[in-house]
C-alpha cells in the first residue's frame, strides 16, 4: 500500500511543474459560453457530452444541454446571437471554465473573497451577476450579463 | 479583479482575528454561552459515549457560523499510528471525512484500484473543490468509531496535481486557511457522497485513478470505496444524528457550545419521542419545501455548512461593503415567519407535515463591525441564486434539537431520510 506521508513513486514530485504549467494552458478553453456568439454552445455540448434541446421564448432562445450526470446546464443566447446567460442545476457541477469563458476569473475571485464561502457564492456588479448555492448532490448556479439582457425580459426568467 | 473591493474585506477580517487574540488573551478562551433555557427547543445532551462536543468559534482562519468538532483518526488497525484532530467541521450538506494533508500527522493508506492506481477525488462544493488521495482510516468521534473508512486527505504533498477538469469547477481549497477548517465531518442524509450514480458512470467528475503525478482519469467507483457518512460506519448509534445548540439571544455571540449526538432512538439521551413533526427530505438531494411570504422554495434544505438563512427577498437590500459581500444589510432587523414542509411532489405542501419557523435578518455589515469579536450571528443572511430555495444555515440550528435520520435507517418515528425539530 501507498502512503500519505511517503512519496508516491519518484516521477511523482518531478512532473508536478510539468503538469501545472499543462493545467494553465488548458484552463481557458478555446471557445467559451457566457458572452460568446451562438456557435460556442456546440463547443459546450462536445465538451459536456450532452444532449441539447432549444426552445425559442420572446426574445431569446434556450438551449437546454441534458449531461450525463443528469446536470442540467441552460444557455441563453440573444436574437443577434450573444450567449448572455448561462444556468446550471444538478448533482454535480459542470465544467465552469468553459461555460463562463473569460467570466470564470471573477467567479474564482468571488469564491476567494467571500466570507465563509464554500457553500455560498453571489457577485452583483452593474455588467455581471454570477449566484450559486446548494450542496453536495445538489448544485445549482447561474450567471448573465446585465447588458446583454434583452428588452422586457426579466433576469427571475434566468435559471 | 478588483483591489478596492477586496481590501476592505480582508483589513476587517484580520482586524477580527487580532481581536480574537486579544479575546483570547483575556479571557483564556472561556467564553461559552449557555443556553438560558425556555423556549428555544434546545437542551443539550451531557457527556455520554454517543455525544460529541460541538462548537462554534472562529476556527483556523476567522470564519463565523462555523459548527467545529474533534476527531481521532488512526491506520486501521493501529492503536499507535493515531492522531486527535480539532477544527474539523460539521456538515449536514456533505457525506464524508475529509482532512487537510497539512493538520495530518497520522500516516494512513491511500487507497488502490484493481491496476494498482491511486484512487483520488475531486471534491466538489458550491464554490471551490478541493483535491486528494482516498485513504482509509478508523475514525473515533466521542466513544463510536467508523473501522476502514474511506476518507480523503485533502491538498497531501507529493500526490498527483490537480487535474484540469477539477480545476475547471471552481476556486482551490486545499489548504487550511482556505478551507476555514482542518477538515470537514460530512453527516448528510446520503450514506455516500456520490452513491450508484458514480460506481456506474465516470462523468461526475468525483474520482479519479491516478498512475503518475501527471496522469489522473475520471473512474467509477464503487459505492463501497466511496467516501461514506462516517456515523453510518459505526458499530450502533448509526442510524442518524441530533444537532442540539443553545439559543443565542441579541446580535450574538463569541461562542456556542452544543452537541453532535449519534443515532436516534438508540439510547437513553437520544429518543425522539420529544420532537414534533417529522419531515421527510427527498431522496438524493436533501430537498423539502419551505413556504415563506406566499411562495414555495420546493428546493430547500437544512445545512450546518451554510453561514446564514440564504433566500431571495426583494425587500431586503444586499450589502453595500465587500466585507458583508452576499449578506443581506436591511436598514431594521426584519422578521420572518415561514412553513417548513415535508418533501413531497407537488412541491406546494399539499398534506405534507409541516412545521412553522420563524427568523430574523440583521445588517451583517454592522453585526460584524460593532461586533468584531464574535463568531456567533443568530441573523446572518443573505441573497440566493433562484427563487426556488431557502437554505437553512446554521442559524437556524440555534437553540433547537435537530434530529436528522438518514436515508435506508429506522427510527421509532420513522425512517429516513427525514428531518425533525
Amino acid at each position: 500500500m501507498l502512503s500519505t506521508r511517503a512519496e508516491l513513486n519518484c516521477g511523482f514530485a518531478a512532473a508536478l511543474a510539468l503538469a501545472a504549467a499543462a493545467a494553465l494552458l488548458r484552463v481557458t478553453p478555446a471557445e467559451a459560453a457566457l458572452g460568446a456568439p451562438y456557435a460556442s454552445i456546440a463547443s459546450d455540448q462536445t465538451t459536456f457530452s450532452a444532449s441539447i434541446k432549444a426552445t425559442p421564448h420572446g426574445g431569446y432562445t434556450v438551449h437546454e444541454l441534458t449531461l450525463p450526470s443528469g446536470t442540467v446546464v441552460r444557455e441563453y443566447s440573444a436574437v443577434n446571437g450573444t450567449v448572455f446567460a448561462v444556468a446550471w442545476n444538478g448533482p454535480a457541477k459542470p465544467n465552469l471554465s468553459q461555460l463562463l469563458g473569460n467570466y470564470f476569473a471573477d467567479f474564482i475571485t468571488t469564491a476567494k473573497t467571500t466570507p465563509g464561502g464554500r457553500n455560498h457564492l453571489s457577485l452583483s456588479r452593474s455588467d455581471l451577476v454570477i449566484q450559486a448555492g446548494g450542496h453536495m448532490r445538489a448544485f445549482f448556479g447561474r450567471a448573465f450579463l446585465v447588458g446583454a439582457i434583452p428588452a422586457g425580459v426579466s433576469s427571475d426568467e434566468l435559471r | 479583479m478588483n483591489c478596492a473591493r477586496v481590501l476592505p474585506m480582508q483589513a476587517k477580517r484580520m482586524l477580527l482575528i487580532a481581536t480574537l487574540l486579544v479575546g483570547l488573551g483575556a479571557c483564556g478562551g472561556k467564553s461559552t454561552l449557555s443556553s438560558g433555557g425556555s423556549g428555544g427547543g434546545s437542551n443539550v445532551t451531557g457527556s455520554a459515549a454517543n455525544v460529541a462536543t460541538a462548537v462554534v468559534n472562529a476556527g483556523p482562519s476567522g470564519d463565523v457560523n462555523t459548527l467545529f468538532t474533534t476527531v481521532t483518526v488512526c491506520a486501521p488497525g493501529s492503536k499507535s499510528n493515531c492522531q486527535t484532530i480539532d477544527n474539523i467541521e460539521i456538515d449536514t450538506g456533505s457525506s464524508g471525512l475529509r482532512i487537510l494533508a497539512s493538520a495530518l500527522t497520522a500516516n494512513l493508506p491511500i487507497q488502490t484500484d484493481s491496476n494498482g492506481n491511486s484512487l483520488a477525488e475531486c471534491t466538489q462544493f458550491v464554490s471551490s473543490y478541493s483535491w486528494g488521495p482516498v485513504a482509509l482510516a478508523d475514525v473515533t468521534i466521542a466513544s463510536e468509531t467508523a473501522s476502514s473508512l474511506p476518507v480523503q486527505v485533502i491538498g497531501a504533498a507529493n500526490f498527483a496535481s490537480v487535474p484540469a477538469a477539477c480545476a475547471a469547477t471552481g476556486s482551490e481549497e486545499d489548504t487550511i486557511q482556505a478551507f476555514g477548517a482542518n477538515g470537514i465531518l460530512g453527516v448528510a442524509t446520503e450514506a455516500q457522497d456520490c452513491g450508484a450514480a458514480c460506481a456506474s458512470s465516470s462523468t461526475f467528475g468525483f474520482y479519479y485513478a491516478c498512475s503518475s503525478a501527471t496522469n489522473c482519469v475520471q473512474t467509477i467507483l464503487g459505492t463501497a470505496s466511496q467516501l461514506q457518512n462516517p456515523v453510518t460506519y459505526f458499530a450502533t448509534d448509526n442510524n442518524g444524528v441530533i444537532i442540539e445548540l443553545p439559543s443565542v439571544s441579541g446580535t450574538g455571540a463569541e461562542s456556542l457550545t452544543g452537541a453532535l449526538v449519534f443515532g436516534i432512538d438508540t439510547e437513553s439521551n437520544n429518543a425522539s419521542s420529544g420532537t414534533a413533526t417529522l419531515l421527510p427530505v427527498q431522496v438524493g438531494t436533501g430537498y423539502f419545501t419551505v413556504s415563506l411570504s406566499g411562495t414555495f422554495y420546493d428546493q430547500s434544505f437544512l445545512d450546518t455548512g451554510s453561514n446564514g438563512y440564504y433566500f431571495t427577498d426583494s425587500s431586503l437590500t444586499e450589502c453595500a461593503d465587500a466585507g458583508a459581500a452576499g449578506f443581506y444589510c436591511p436598514t431594521s432587523t426584519t422578521s420572518f415567519t415561514a412553513i417548513v414542509c415535508g418533501y413531497e411532489d407537488s412541491g406546494n405542501c399539499t398534506g405534507a407535515p409541516q412545521e412553522s419557523i420563524s427568523f430574523s435578518i440583521g445588517d451583517a455589515d454592522t453585526l460584524f463591525s460593532e461586533n468584531a469579536a464574535y463568531t456567533v450571528f443568530p441573523t446572518l443572511g443573505g441573497s440566493f441564486p433562484t427563487g426556488e430555495t431557502v437554505d437553512l444555515g446554521l442559524p437556524f440550528f440555534f437553540g433547537r434539537n435537530v434530529y436528522e435520520a438518514f436515508e435506508n435507517k429506522s427510527t421509532s418515528k420513522g425512517s429516513g431520510p427525514y428531518y425533525a425539530f
